[in-house]
C-alpha cells in the first residue's frame, strides 16, 4: 500500500471514529435501560430527537446556547424518565414482558406527532457559533460539530462507567440488572434503583439529542432511523456495558466511512448492518458483553 | 398431628400465624403457624416442593401471604417489601446464592449493608465476615463468579451478615457442596449464632438439620406436619411425616 492511500485513508478513519462517538452518545442511554431492566425502549430515538427540539425552542425563543440549554435539559429529561419509569413502565412490567414495548412505541408514537405539530414536519437544526466550520486535526480538517459530540460521548461514557462502578446507587444498579431477586434480598429497593437507571439514561439522551441537533438537521421522524443504528451499537459493543458501547459506537462509525469511501455512500449502511449482522453470528454477547 | 406447647411463647422474634400463600394460583402454604426465639437455630425440614422455600420466600416479603400473620419483634410485616424488610433485621441467604456474578467479592459484600441501618456499621461488618471466612478477603478483588461453589455459599452468607441482621434465613446452604465444605459453612453458622443472631435454616440433609438446630418443624405439601425439639425428633416420626404415613 503506497502513502498516497494511507493518506486518502487517514480522513475516512478520523471522519469513522468520531461520527462513532455520536452514535455511541446516542446508545449508552438505550444500553442502560437494556442492560438493567431489559427493556427495548424503542421511544429512546423519539426522546433523543425531542431534547434537541426542546434545545431548538429554547435557541428561537431566547437565543439561548444549545449546549447550556442542557442545564435546564438535563434535569427535564432525568425527571421524565424517572416519571416514566415509576409510574408507567413499573406497572406496566407487572402486566406481561409486552405491555412496557407497546407503551414505550406509544410514547414513541406521540412524540412524534407532537413534534410534528409544534415543530411542523420540516426539518431544523440547531447551531452554535463555536460549532461552525471544522477545525484542523494536523492531517485532516473535521467538522467542529463531529469532535465536539466525540468528547461528549466520551465524558459521558466515562462518567457514567464510573458512577456504575464506584457509587453505591451505581453498583445498585449494576446489581439489580445481574441478580434482581438477589439485589432485593440485600435490601436494595430494585423499584426505586430502576427509576434512577431510567432517568440517568434519559439524562444521557438529552446530551445527545442536542449534539445530535448540532452535528446533523432533523425532522419529527428522525428518531427512528437513529434508534436502529443504537440498536447496532449496542449489538457490537454488548448490553450495559459503557466502553463496550462506546466502542461499538466507533465500530459502527468506521464501518460505515470506510465502506462509503471504498465503495460510495450508497453501499455505507449496508456494511454497517452486515457488520451488526455477522457479530450477532459470531459474538452474540457484543464485543464486551458477558 | 403432633404440636408441642413452644407455639405460644410470648417470647417470639418471628411469629407465622395460620398463612396460606400461592404461586401463582397453586397454594403452596396452608395454614402455616411456626416460631423462632431469639437466639434460637430452628430447622425447617421437608422434601422438595415441600413449601420451605415458599415460607421463606413469604417471610422475606417476596411473596405476601393471602391469609395470616407474620410478625417480627412484635411488628405485623405480612405486608412489607424484601428492602423493607432486610432494614428491620431479617437476611436471607438464598437458594442458589443469587449473589452478582459480575461484581467482585468485595462489591458484592459492600451491597450487603445497602439499607441505611447497617450502612453505618459497613467496615466494622466487613470486617467481620472476614473473620468469618478469611478466604473471601484473600479473594476480594476478584470476580464472583470466579469463586469455587463453596466460597460463592460464604459469598452469600457473608452478604446476608452485611446487613446487621437479628434473623437469618438460610436455604440450602449446603446443596451440591462437599461433605468438608459444608462442615466448615455449618461451623460459620454455629460461630454467627453465637454472636447472638437468631437462625431459621432449610436443609435437605435432615441428619445436619437435627444436629444444627434447637429445635425442628417438618412441612409436608405446605402443611407444617410436626413441630419437636431437635434432640427429641426419633428417625421414625420424621420418616413418617415425610413419606406420608402420618401418625
Amino acid at each position: 500500500m503506497n502513502m498516497e492511500v494511507l493518506a486518502g485513508l487517514s480522513r475516512p478513519i478520523i471522519m469513522g471514529v468520531l461520527l462513532g462517538g455520536l452514535y455511541a452518545l446516542i446508545a449508552l442511554g438505550l444500553s442502560m435501560v437494556f442492560g438493567v431492566m431489559k427493556l427495548i425502549n424503542v421511544a429512546h430515538g423519539d426522546l433523543m430527537i425531542f431534547s434537541a427540539y426542546f434545545a431548538y425552542a429554547l435557541m428561537t425563543a431566547w437565543g439561548i446556547d444549545p449546549i447550556l440549554s442542557l442545564t435546564m435539559g438535563i434535569p427535564l429529561w432525568f425527571g421524565l424518565g424517572f416519571a416514566i419509569q415509576k409510574y408507567v413502565m413499573s406497572r406496566a412490567f407487572g402486566i406481561s414482558m409486552e405491555a412496557p414495548l407497546i407503551i414505550a412505541f406509544g410514547i414513541s408514537l406521540i412524540l412524534q406527532s407532537l413534534a410534528q405539530i409544534i415543530w411542523s414536519p420540516y426539518s431544523r437544526g440547531l447551531t452554535a457559533p463555536y460549532a461552525l466550520g471544522g477545525i484542523s486535526l494536523g492531517i485532516t480538517t473535521v467538522p467542529r460539530t463531529y469532535l465536539l459530540s466525540f468528547i461528549a460521548a466520551l465524558v459521558v461514557m466515562l462518567v457514567l462507567r464510573e458512577f456504575l462502578r464506584r457509587s453505591y446507587l451505581g453498583k445498585a444498579i449494576v446489581a439489580a440488572s445481574q441478580d434482581k431477586r438477589g439485589a432485593e434480598l440485600v435490601g436494595i429497593n430494585t423499584g426505586r434503583v430502576y427509576a434512577f437507571a431510567f432517568a440517568i439514561a434519559m439524562a444521557t439522551t438529552a446530551i445527545a439529542g442536542v449534539f445530535f441537533g448540532l452535528t446533523f438537521p432533523f425532522t419529527p421522524t428522525s428518531g427512528v432511523g437513529f434508534l436502529v443504528i443504537a440498536f447496532g451499537v449496542i449489538i457490537i459493543g454488548g448490553l450495559g456495558s459503557m466502553l463496550g458501547t462506546f466502542i461499538g459506537g466507533i465500530v459502527l462509525g468506521l464501518t460505515q466511512t470506510l465502506s462509503g469511501h471504498f465503495l460510495g455512500a450508497a453501499w455505507q449502511m449496508l456494511f454497517v448492518y452486515l457488520i451488526v449482522f455477522v457479530v450477532l453470528a459470531v459474538r452474540p454477547q457484543g464485543i464486551f458483553g458477558r | 398431628m403432633e404440636k408441642d406447647s413452644q407455639e405460644t411463647f410470648s417470647d417470639a422474634l418471628l411469629r407465622i400465624s395460620n398463612v396460606d400463600a400461592f404461586y401463582g394460583t397453586f397454594q403452596a402454604l396452608w395454614d402455616v403457624s411456626l416460631v423462632v426465639k431469639p437466639g434460637e437455630i430452628v430447622a425447617l425440614i421437608g422434601s422438595n416442593a415441600s413449601g420451605k422455600s415458599t415460607l421463606i420466600n413469604t417471610i422475606s416479603g417476596v411473596i405476601h401471604p393471602a391469609r395470616g400473620t407474620i410478625e417480627f419483634d412484635g411488628r405485623d410485616i405480612s405486608t412489607l417489601d424484601p428492602f423493607q424488610i432486610v432494614t428491620l433485621g431479617i437476611s436471607q441467604v438464598p437458594e442458589g446464592r443469587r449473589i452478582f456474578p459480575e461484581m467482585t467479592v468485595s462489591d458484592n459484600l459492600i451491597l450487603g449493608s445497602y439499607n441505611r441501618q447497617a450502612r453505618p456499621n459497613r467496615d466494622q461488618n466487613l470486617k467481620r465476615v472476614y473473620e468469618h471466612f478469611p478466604i473471601l478477603e484473600e479473594r476480594k478483588n476478584q470476580l464472583a463468579k470466579t469463586l469455587s461453589g463453596g466460597e460463592q455459599q460464604m459469598l452469600a452468607i457473608g452478604r446476608g451478615l452485611m446487613s446487621d441482621p437479628k434473623l437469618m434465613l438460610f436455604d440450602e446452604i449446603s446443596l451440591g457442596l462437599a461433605p468438608k465444605v459444608t462442615e466448615e459453612l455449618y461451623k460459620a453458622v454455629r460461630e454467627i449464632r453465637a454472636k447472638g443472631i437468631t437462625i431459621l435454616l432449610v436443609e435437605q440433609n435432615v441428619r445436619r438439620s437435627l444436629k444444627e438446630a434447637d429445635r425442628a418443624y417438618i412441612i409436608k405439601a405446605g402443611h407444617i406436619v410436626l413441630s419437636k425439639n431437635a434432640a427429641e425428633c426419633q428417625e421414625e416420626e420424621i420418616r413418617q411425616a415425610y413419606f406420608g404415613v402420618c401418625s
